[in-house]
């Protein structure tokens, strides 16, 4: 199983609602303030991206789903920094630090903009070969579960677990995010484009000729 | 197999729970512990408000419906391409450009959080990083589109990309009818950013 993230295909949402276009970025300044801290904190280099995303997915269900989208993010920031040891639970409850030896490891804003520019791609040389080609049919492992950690992070959705596909596009070797999340090493490998006919994974699907693509790591794939 | 302890242990709940206090808190810690420069914070805050957004992504499309080599070259492989414009940065670091055509229409979306190619669309607007959006793009896009105001025809073929790992899809809309002649600037006007998710299509100009 995974986590309360997962809601892909779920009912009971209600309508999507558009925004007009060109609207700010932040509606809110503390989310702009949220989402720099966030990045701020990121540069640190005390998590990745996956150690990240899985701080997220690890907030309690009921706060998922009560939290707007910038309170999960400085939840699980808040999360994190305990966890990883950059403050510790009684700073966060006093609001008091004491200062660290870690001072003045702060990234500056000049290097922060070079860091935004140079981002952090995921694509890695690996001695893991492709095991399958474009056009060939895959299934996707099911359940949909981190095989390394028990709850752990991963990227198959619930909705695609099992399903059958085929192979679109071959991206190249990638980090795994089931190994990164927790500190496992990056573990990287094949990823592809698989496409899956929407018959595959609704019960009722809106179109017979619709399609949705997922990019998914060769060891979430089989050959079907 | 090791497990994930995640039923206990969420430090967040020792911050206030105000969402605006709560960032500030956290802010003030990590200042007064050396580890944030607020001239830092600020740059993030601006280059997202300011310097990166839908125009970046704008301009690829506006440029690929007037030159056939450089549409051809997005499509076969659009990096190069983003990297000499300037538009490489975080959250774009592996872009895939999918093409509209008159029998398939694309869509994007990130069902597990918001992925979504920021160096060249910047922050995600609030629907693509609800839950409705998220739950309902792959199960009943077309439905979702009516919400946008699209209709498509039965015989076009809808292709919904779920981004799943780090790479980061951005749609290139159909050019509209009433376009002859115009040039890139003026194209790049009519490109907005749901066309570009895949929610919407160019506009008509006039």
């Amino acid at each position: 199983m995974t986590g309360v993230h997962d809601m892909g295909g779920r009912f009971g949402d209600g309508p999507v609602l558009p925004e007009p276009q060109g609207i700010p970025a932040y509606t809110e300044d503390w989310h702009a303030k949220a989402l720099a801290l966030t990045v701020a904190a990121g540069a640190l280099g005390k998590w990745n991206i996956d150690i990240s995303r899985h701080a997220r997915e690890r907030l309690a269900p009921k706060d998922y789903a009560r939290f707007s989208y910038y309170e999960k993010w400085i939840a699980a920031l808040a999360d994190l920094v305990v966890k990883r040891g950059v403050a510790t639970r009684e700073e966060l409850a006093s609001g008091d630090p004491a200062t660290t030896a870690d001072a003045a490891t702060a990234i500056t804003a000049n290097k922060m903009a070079a860091a935004l520019v140079r981002g952090a791609p995921a694509s890695r040389d690996s001695n893991v070969a492709p095991g399958f080609a474009v056009g060939q049919a895959v299934r996707t492992l099911r359940p949909a579960a981190n095989r390394l950690v028990d709850g752990g992070h991963t990227r198959l959705p619930n909705y695609a677990a099992g399903a059958r596909g085929t192979i679109l596009i071959y991206h190249g070797a990638h980090v795994l995010p089931d190994s990164n999340a927790h500190d496992l090493g990056e573990a990287p490998e094949p990823l592809y484009a698989v496409a899956f006919p929407a018959s595959e994974l609704w019960a009722d699907p809106e179109h017979p000729g619709d399609e949705v693509i997922l990019d998914l790591w060769q060891s979430y794939l089989e050959p079907a | 197999m090791p497990h994930d302890h995640s039923d206990h242990d969420h430090p967040h709940a020792l911050l206030p729970p105000d969402p605006a206090l709560r960032v500030k808190a956290l802010e003030t810690i990590l200042t007064r512990k050396g580890l944030i420069d607020p001239a830092a914070l600020d740059e993030i805050i601006d280059t997202y408000q300011n310097r990166i957004g839908p125009q970046n992504g704008a301009r690829l499309v506006a440029r690929a419906w007037s030159d056939p080599a450089f549409r051809a070259e997005l499509l076969r492989d659009a990096m190069p391409i983003v990297e000499g414009l300037g538009y490489f940065g975080r959250q774009g670091e592996h872009i895939v450009v999918v093409e509209n055509t008159p029998q398939v229409h694309n869509m994007v979306v990130c069902t597990l959080c918001s992925c979504y190619p920021w160096p060249l669309l910047g922050i995600p607007p609030g629907w693509y990083k609800s839950d409705a959006y998220r739950a309902r793009a792959v199960r009943e896009p077309r439905r979702v589109l009516s919400e946008f105001g699209v209709t498509l025809p039965q015989d076009v073929a809808v292709r919904v990309w779920d981004s799943t790992a780090e790479m980061r899809y951005l749609v290139l809309p159909q050019r509209p009818a009433g376009t002859d002649g115009m040039d890139e600037a003026a194209l790049a006007a009519l490109v907005t950013r749901d066309s570009m998710i895949g929610t919407g299509l160019a506009q008509v100009p006039g």
